[in-house]
Order: structure tokens, then C-alpha cells, then sequence
């Protein structure tokens, strides 16, 4: 139990000390992409090699470790970031540490014969990129070109053992806080942090905090947000599986600060790794007397509760989320009053996103001085981004507020997949915007990007390429915020139901020009008069693509074409004349009799009666039928 | 009609919990993890143990989209439609598992009650997409021929 700061502190020496006995540490990535690709064998082979091996130790045993034998750590760790080469394993050797990528069951061994035991290294398993091996992950491009912040932690060390967080100074800052800062002088230094709404609305969350402690109702709580829907964002889910112990305790330095007792962390159905290890978490803190009543001897009591959602995206919409705790209906209220007057059971409540909880402990730590030393002037620190789509280097990423796309995407991300051309790149899910070409050099950050028709918004990523339809895009985003629609006022509910049947029958060939200006009234329509931010923000996909693919529009409605040759109704499949054998195996597959010809003759295909279905296409053994846009 | 076992069983979940409202959610969180769906007799029960009405319980039972009255199969497979998957070509892998299981858009479960499938807006493993999950597994790089060949695999496991 650590009942007192003393007991605090001799704990954490006493950790750091067992963490500098371990030889070698075998750093398994437990991300969830990871474990996708199978790190958990992994994980499970090095335990069982390192036990069977005699002189070897597994795990702090201080008492069983004779002078011959070594101490070999076997962990789990937080998401290592380059989720597309996992699985993920580091071999940690003192300072050294060697990062292996795409390792295999059979390559266990080996690595824990040559390079644990041994001191060589596989260069087999070794990043390469431009004839260069890499060994440390921090030279790795894709690593050395972030700043670390939030997952500063992730891949370092076991991100399910208090211990290890506290040997890496876990809790010096709630230390901090509680020992030698008043609760005002806490708010007062994240005020001046400039720290905003990781969440993607970019509110101050000093001046949240200060609102919550100014109310007379002595009841507060904090809730943490980590219904992370946007479809292509996993940042939130990695922090809360990589290193839960940290949000949790910027959630504990908040409550501290607003004086409250209760916090509730609200976490996506499809996370269910982030719910298993937030409650391994609490359970520890608990059990070490860290979390519960009087925390370090003081009269700040805490305790916190898990809620998994159930598949609602409008959830992630403060009022809709604090409903769904208190077990209704997840569905927006009208504000005032904002929740930090009546929030959750109408008490004043301290509403954050995850990735803004975890940016507290460092802050509070370092200062804000510190913080506003990174960043721009309006969004000073980090932001955390999930890179995907068509790039080279997908995966999870941490940089600078300010930081270009071209930097994000080309340096970070190593360019577009091989031979793809950059089209595009959505942020911000379904309530952001595509930005393009002509964006690649302006500075991301809050302010910055609403310009543009876009927002930062949590931090998906997605990058497209010349084979993304923009039209089926939009199509794509509008289907998913009309189905998210919680139903409860018209202009969300009826109008996106509107707009996605103007999308549908655009890429259905059905388009007609003054599509576009409906398309473009109901968005309007939309962004001023729904209730909350999933519906004002539904058009903004449309909206954007509008305004920098309008050719693309005007392809599907005019031409009856799609240029990227994506959309099904807008297909025009041809025979290749100079290809054709005339064997009229198409013909015979072809489910409408579209396809007529003389043997050994090139056959043709109808446009008018072909359904598109692609039957002849598959079958062709000569490749002779292709799809013209 | 449910056996008596049904409602032992919900009688063990409900002690988990406080008895009010708030409990809700979880408490059918719970029953849908034990049967794979949300029995209406176990709803109407639990509204009853809890005191609240059955309409409250029915109406958030339908608002949330992992609630189902509708028993799925043993195999639940959810296939991401994210973005990131999305423009991976992640709708090749749902058509081929319609394809191969006789589903739809309207029918989700296969008559024997092996398969369920579904789509789902992330998975949070954009990196490796497009991606589905079986159960609680979740599976990296999709291709139709992989997606069926794991139809085979689990097929493997039934017989």
C-alpha cells in the first residue's frame, strides 16, 4: 500500500532499481495492430524460451537471481507506431536497444540465441530503407522525424505494470500537483499551457476546468472520452491500450483540481484490449491504495469507473455521452447548459478527450512554459495522428501542432504506396474536410485548417490516391453520419437522409446538375440548424469535395463517367480487340447475354444491356477486357 | 419461452450492479456477451429487477446498434468499412463473404446459425487495413481469397 508521499517515492526508487537489474528486455508491441498479426505468439515463445534456458531469470524474482544468472524481461508494450511492419519486438540492452520488424514465430529463436544471449544482430529482421539497415528505433525515419509527447511511453516499457510506470516517473506530476500547487495554481498552469481539445473541437481546457470549479454544486466529476468513432482514427484507443496509467492520472490531477471524486471513462464497443487494460490499471492503482479515498494520506479521494459503449458514434458528443452513462439513450440535449455547469447527472462535470488527459501530467511536470515552447501560437504541443490510406508508411504518429502535410506525409510517412499519385488527404473522419495538393506546405493546426473546409478533428488521416472516387468519398461519409444520426432533430435526420440519396444517385449515373446546388442548400441548411456537432459538421466532406473536385462531380453527372473508375453504374467494360482470341468464354459467363461475337473473331459487349457485374472480366484468360472510365 | 437457467443467469449479472438505471447498459452488455443476443424476455425482466419501465429499456436497447433481439451465429465476423479500409477495398471482402455465405444486406446470420456478418465503422487497426474481426479477433491485410479461406478454417473447426 502507499499511503504516503514517502512511500510514493521509495516505491519508485525501488522500481527504477529493479528495472536497471534486467540485462536484456524483450519489448513485444501489443498494439492492437500487432496483436492482429499475431505478437501475442510471439510474446508466448520468448516467455517459454527464456524459462526453459537455466541461466536465465524471467521477471524480478530479487531473491532466486544467483551471481551466474541473467535477468531477461519478457513485456507487452504499447502500440511501437509503425503498425504496418509488426509484429513489432525491441531488444533491450541497457541503453541499446535494437528494433526488429515483422517478426515471425520461427524467427524466435534465432533472435534469443544470437541476439539476447548472443550479441549479434539479424539484419534480416532490421528496418531497411535506401540500402540503409537501421538498428535503433530511433534513427527510423518515420520514427526520428516526430516529437513524442503523448506516446512518449508507448513501446518503451510494459504498459500493463505500475511498477515500470512509476521507475519512468509516473506520478511525479499528480505528486507535483497535490504537494506544491494549489488546486487553482494547477488550473492556472494548464490555462497558460495553451493546451486545447485534443478531441478535435480545440476548446481551451484550462478555461473548461476553471468554469467546473467556479460552479457553487460542490458535486463534480470527470469524464474521459474515448468513444473514438471516426471511422480511420485510432490514436485514442492506442493511448488508452499503450499507456493507460498516464491518462489516468491526468485524469486524477483534473479531479484534484476541480475537487472531484468520481471519474468515468467512457470507452468505444470495438476497443475491447483499451477496456481490459484501463481496468488492469485501476485495479492495480487500487489495490496500491493510489485510487480510492484519501490518495497519498491527503483529502483528495478518487475513484473511477469504466463504461464501454455500445456502438453509437453520436456518443462521442458530450451531452449524448453523459446520457449514455446514465444509461438513456445516447442523443445530444440543447445547450446551455453546457456541461460544464450540468453535465453528467447534472452536475458540473470536466469533460476531456484521452489524448488531452495524457498531455497533462507532462505539463504540469515541465510547465507550460515548456509546452507553449512547442507547437504553434494558437495550438501550442503535440498531436497525435493515425496515418493510413495509400500511404508507404501507415501507422501512428506523433508531431508538432504546425507541422506541414509534406512533412507529415512525405517525411513521416515515406510518400505515397509505390507508383500511386497523391490525390488527396481526409481529416478529421466525417466531419472533416479532403485537403490537396495546393495544402501540402500549410502548417496544421486548429485554426489553420478550418480555411480550408476541413478540421484537424481527433487526427485520422487518410490518404488517397488517383484510384479514390471523391464523389463515392463524400458518398461514403454521408452514408455513415445517416446512419450514425441519433434522429432527434430534422435537419441531421432528414437532411443528410437527402443528401445521401442526391450522392447515391449521382454515382449511380442518375446525377443532374441542379444536384449540386441542392446538395449544396441542404448542406447549409444543416451546418446552421442542427442540434450538435455531428450533424453541423455531416456536410463538411460534401462541401469540401465540392469545392476542390468539382470536376469530379461534373464527370459523374455530365460525362455519366467516373475518372477513377470506381463506381460501379458508371463502368464501361470493352474488349480489347487486339487481345481477343474469340474463345466466347465471357460470352458464356455473361449472366444478360451482353457479350456477343463469332469464334476466334474479338467478341463485343453491349453497354446497354451489360449490368456491370464483372463476370466476363474475371473469367477472361487473356486479360483482353478492361474497364474504361 | 426462456428456461429457468436464462434468468439464473441474469440474476448473477444483475448482482454485479447497482439496481438502477445507470446499470442498464452494462447489465445488457453483459447478457449479449453470455448469449450472443438480447433475449426480449431478459430485457423485460431486467427492467422490472432494476425499476425502471420496459419502455425505457426498450427504447435504449434499439437506440444503440450492438443491442440485438436477433440470435447471431457462432462466428460473428465484422468486416471494417473505416475509411482507411474503405479505400484499401474492403468491399470486395464483404461481397465475398456474402457471396460464399448466402447473405445480404437484409439477411445477416447463416440458416445454420454459424455465421453472422457485419459491417463496422472502425476497428482501430487502420494500419493493417482493410481488417475484419471474428469474434474478438481481428484479422490484418483482407483479400476475398483470404476472407473465404478463413470461412474454410472455421468451417474446419465446426465439423
Amino acid at each position: 500500500m502507499i499511503k504516503t508521499v514517502e512511500e510514493l517515492n521509495q516505491t519508485r526508487l525501488r522500481a527504477k532499481e529493479e528495472l536497471n537489474r534486467y540485462d536484456c528486455r524483450i519489448l513485444v508491441c501489443s498494439g492492437t495492430g500487432c496483436i492482429a498479426t499475431g505478437s501475442n505468439e510471439i510474446y508466448k515463445i520468448f516467455r517459454e524460451l527464456v524459462k526453459e534456458e537455466p541461466n536465465i531469470v524471467l521477471e524480478f524474482a530479487p531473491h532466486d537471481k544467483a551471481e551466474h544468472q541473467r535477468l531477461v524481461g519478457v513485456k507487452k508494450t504499447g502500440c511501437q507506431g509503425f503498425c504496418e511492419l509488426g509484429p513489432l519486438v525491441r531488444i533491450q540492452k541497457k541503453d541499446k536497444i535494437i528494433q526488429y520488424i515483422k517478426v515471425q514465430p520461427e524467427d524466435c529463436d534465432e533472435i534469443f540465441q544470437r541476439t539476447v544471449l548472443g550479441d549479434e544482430i539479424l539484419e534480416r529482421l532490421l528496418y531497411k530503407k535506401n540500402k540503409r539497415h537501421y538498428i535503433s528505433p530511433d534513427e527510423i525515419p518515420f520514427i526520428a522525424k516526430q516529437t513524442r509527447i503523448v506516446l512518449e511511453n508507448c513501446g518503451k516499457f510494459d504498459s500493463e505494470s505500475l511498477d515500470e510506470y512509476l521507475a519512468s516517473g509516473g506520478f511525479q506530476a499528480l505528486q507535483k500537483a497535490m504537494l506544491t500547487m494549489s488546486r487553482d495554481e494547477v488550473i492556472e498552469e494548464i490555462d497558460r499551457s495553451g493546451l486545447r481539445g485534443r478531441g478535435g473541437g480545440g476548446f481551451p481546457t484550462g478555461r473548461k476546468w476553471k468554469q467546473v470549479a467556479r460552479q457553487k454544486e460542490p458535486v463534480r466529476y470527470v469524464v474521459c472520452n474515448g468513444d473514438e468513432g471516426d471511422p480511420g482514427a485510432f490514436m485514442d484507443g492506442s493511448v488508452m491500450e499503450g499507456d493507460p496509467f498516464k491518462l489516468i492520472e491526468g485524469m486524477m490531477i483534473a479531479a484534484y483540481a476541480v475537487r472531484a471524486e468520481n471519474g468515468y471513462i467512457y470507452v468505444r464497443a470495438e476497443y475491447p484490449m483499451s477496456v481490459s487494460r484501463l481496468r488492469g490499471a485501476i485495479a492495480q492503482l487500487e489495490d496500491r491504495g493510489l485510487l480510492g479515498e484519501n490518495i497519498l494520506g491527503s483529502d483528495f479521494s478518487f475513484h473511477l469507473h469504466i463504461n464501454r459503449g455500445a456502438g453509437a458514434f453520436v456518443c462521442g458528443e458530450g451531452s449524448a455521452l453523459t446520457a449514455s452513462i446514465e444509461g438513456n439513450r445516447g442523443m445530444p440535449r440543447v445547450k446551455p447548459p453546457r456541461t460544464v455547469e450540468k453535465g453528467l447527472w447534472e452536475k458540473p462535470t470536466v469533460l476531456n478527450n484521452v489524448e488531452t488527459f495524457a498531455n497533462v501530467p507532462k505539463i504540469i511536470l515541465e510547465g507550460a512554459q515548456w509546452f507553449r515552447s512547442i507547437g504553434t501560437q494558437g495550438s501550442p504541443g503535440c498531436k497525435t495522428f493515425s496515418l493510413t490510406g495509400a500511404i508507404e508508411n501507415t501507422g501512428l504518429i506523433e508531431v508538432p501542432m504546425g507541422t506541414t502535410l509534406r512533412q507529415i506525409i512525405f517525411d513521416i510517412g515515406g510518400g505515397l504506396k509505390a507508383g500511386a499519385q497523391f490525390k488527396a488527404v481526409q481529416i478529421g473522419g466525417p466531419s472533416g474536410g479532403c485537403l490537396t495538393e495546393k495544402h501540402l506546405d500549410e502548417p496544421l493546426d486548429f485554426d489553420s485548417v478550418k480555411k480550408f473546409n476541413a478540421i484537424v478533428g481527433s487526427g485520422g488521416m487518410v490518404v488517397m490516391d488517383e484510384h479514390t472516387c471523391m464523389v463515392e468519398v463524400a458518398r461514403f461519409f454521408m452514408s455513415f453520419t445517416q446512419r450514425e444520426s441519433c434522429g432527434k432533430c430534422v435537419p441531421c435526420r432528414e437532411g443528410t437522409k437527402r443528401m445521401l440519396d442526391i450522392l447515391e444517385r449521382i454515382v449511380g449515373g442518375q446525377g443532374k446538375m441542379e444536384d449540386l446546388d441542392t446538395l449544396e442548400e441542404l448542406a447549409n441548411m444543416i451546418q446552421t440548424m442542427a442540434l450538435c456537432g455531428l450533424g453541423k459538421s455531416a456536410p463538411l466532406p460534401v462541401l469540401s469535395t465540392l469545392n476542390t473536385f468539382r470536376e469530379e462531380y461534373l464527370s459523374h453527372i455530365v460525362d455519366k463517367k467516373c475518372p477513377a473508375k470506381i463506381c460501379t453504374a458508371l463502368r464501361r467494360y470493352v474488349i480489347n480487340p487486339a487481345l481477343c482470341k474469340g474463345c466466347s468464354k465471357c460470352a458464356k459467363f455473361c449472366p444478360v447475354n451482353a457479350i456477343s461475337g463469332t469464334v476466334k473473331h474479338p467478341y463485343s459487349i453491349n453497354p446497354v444491356t451489360c449490368i456491370k457485374c464483372g463476370a466476363c472480366k474475371e473469367n477472361c484468360a487473356f486479360d483482353a477486357i478492361y474497364i474504361d472510365a | 419461452m426462456l428456461d429457468e437457467s436464462y434468468y439464473r443467469k441474469t440474476d448473477e449479472i444483475i448482482s454485479r450492479y447497482v439496481r438502477d438505471a445507470r446499470s442498464l447498459i452494462p447489465i445488457m452488455q453483459d447478457i449479449q456477451a453470455q448469449y450472443r443476443y438480447l433475449p426480449g424476455e431478459l430485457l423485460s425482466y431486467v427492467a422490472k429487477e432494476i425499476g425502471i419501465t420496459e419502455a425505457k429499456a426498450y427504447s435504449v436497447a434499439t437506440f444503440y446498434e450492438n443491442f440485438s433481439f436477433e440470435a447471431k451465429g457462432k462466428y460473428v465476423i465484422k468486416v471494417c468499412d473505416g475509411t482507411a479500409c474503405h479505400v484499401r477495398h474492403s468491399t470486395p471482402v464483404l461481397e465475398a463473404l456474402w457471396k460464399e455465405l448466402g447473405l445480404s444486406k437484409k439477411k445477416h446470420t447463416t440458416d445454420d446459425m454459424m455465421f453472422t456478418v457485419e459491417t463496422v465503422s472502425c476497428l482501430g487497426a487502420c494500419g493493417l487495413a482493410p481488417t475484419m474481426m471474428v469474434n474478438e479477433t481481428v484479422y490484418p491485410s483482407m483479400t476475398p481469397e483470404k476472407a473465404l479461406a478463413l470461412i474454410a478454417q472455421l468451417r474446419g473447426e465446426i465439423l
